[in-house]
């Protein structure tokens, strides 16, 4: 550990700024990315679903 | 065109049964002769996961292993870059930024080259997974790209005195970045699934020159940009335990991409290949 407190850890030696930017964004991005894959197959499987509730409709007409 | 073996009574998607003659239905559906050469191969048994219907379960199987894989090595990455590593002698704590820096500038150049392999495969054989996997590498790579470049400005910005300039290995990433958005864009824009990945795998296959651009920029020019830290041919020039950090968070962000490209052509799968009869009997697509 090269860090003597957590203030010094957060402090980066004077450059948190330039540290904890480049880290933050890099994480909000990816955590980003994962809300929008998760999205888009959400999308896809409810797309599937109607199409399957639009076909029955159509093959079988209410008696 | 060969096309791969595919189970028989298997719909294509939509598109392709609408708009192919009767005729070349059929002789899809019955493998061509050349095809004994795949299926004789010693690792033959892969090339029927190029079937939609059999790679997306393979796909979600491997997904979670991916996943936590990548995540298990950023947390070893990041303990060791930022809490364990010493404090360059040079360039202070800022020098920290390299473990995301680059990671992240390595994947968006392998991504595009993956991307553009695909591409291209999907282009000469007309194998629809291929095009897919492209498509779902597209946006990770675009995002590494991103990464790359903010980390890079950020990091240029305490060391250089300046958060950008327009050198050689900057503006070949910059481009990098808008090869992947044109792909992205392409995609988009064009309703017929076929032209786009016909298109996009041109626009990928002409875009890998930049590659090597990016690759060898600090060694062809005079440019701000440092020399390669890490390199095959002699020992790298960085201190042992900043290299473990680094190579954690490279293996990290591979695995991640792979996870996220699997659940993005998981997706794609399922859009695309809607309609038809295996895709209808999924477990998901049922209420």
């Amino acid at each position: 550990m090269t860090w003597t407190s957590l203030s010094d850890f957060a402090a980066m030696g004077g450059y948190a700024l330039y540290v904890w930017g480049s880290y933050a964004v890099a994480a909000a991005t990816l955590a980003w990315e994962a809300v929008l894959l998760v999205q888009r197959r959400r999308r896809a499987i409810e797309d599937l679903r109607l199409g399957a509730s639009l076909r029955e409709e159509r093959h079988d007409p209410p008696a | 065109m060969r096309e791969f073996p595919r189970p028989r009574g298997h719909a294509d998607c939509i598109c392709d049964t609408a708009t192919r003659p009767p005729d070349a239905v059929t002789t899809a559906a019955k493998p061509p002769p050349a095809a004994d050469a795949w299926t004789t191969w010693p690792v033959a048994g892969w090339t029927r996961y190029a079937a939609p219907q059999q790679f997306y379960p393979l796909a979600g199987r491997l997904l979670p292993w991916f996943a936590g894989a990548a995540v298990l090595l950023a947390i070893a990455g990041l303990a060791v870059g930022l809490l364990i590593a010493p404090t360059d002698f040079q360039q202070g704590d800022a020098y920290r930024i390299i473990f995301i820096h680059v990671p992240a500038a390595w994947m968006s150049m392998l991504i595009y080259v993956v991307m553009a392999f695909w591409a291209g495969l999907g282009l000469v054989l007309n194998t629809r997974l291929s095009s897919m996997l492209a498509i779902a590498l597209a946006p990770t790579g675009a995002l590494m790209t991103f990464i790359a470049l903010w980390t890079g400005a950020l990091w240029g910005k305490p060391t250089w005195g300046t958060w950008w300039v327009w050198d050689a290995r900057l503006t070949s990433e910059l481009l990098l970045l808008f090869l992947y958005l044109g792909f992205l864009a392409l995609q988009a824009s064009t309703d017929d699934v076929r032209r786009a990945d016909r298109g996009g795998a041109i626009l990928a296959l002409v875009g890998v020159v930049n590659v090597p651009v990016i690759y060898f920029s600090v060694q062809w020019w005079n440019t701000l940009h440092q020399g390669a830290s890490v390199n095959l041919t002699r020992a790298p020039s960085m201190a042992s335990i900043m290299l473990v950090g680094m190579l954690l968070m490279v293996a990290a962000l591979w695995a991640g991409a792979i996870a996220a490209a699997l659940h993005r052509v998981r997706s794609i799968i399922l859009e695309r290949e809607k309609g038809s009869e295996w895709v209808s009997r999924l477990p998901e697509a049922l209420q």
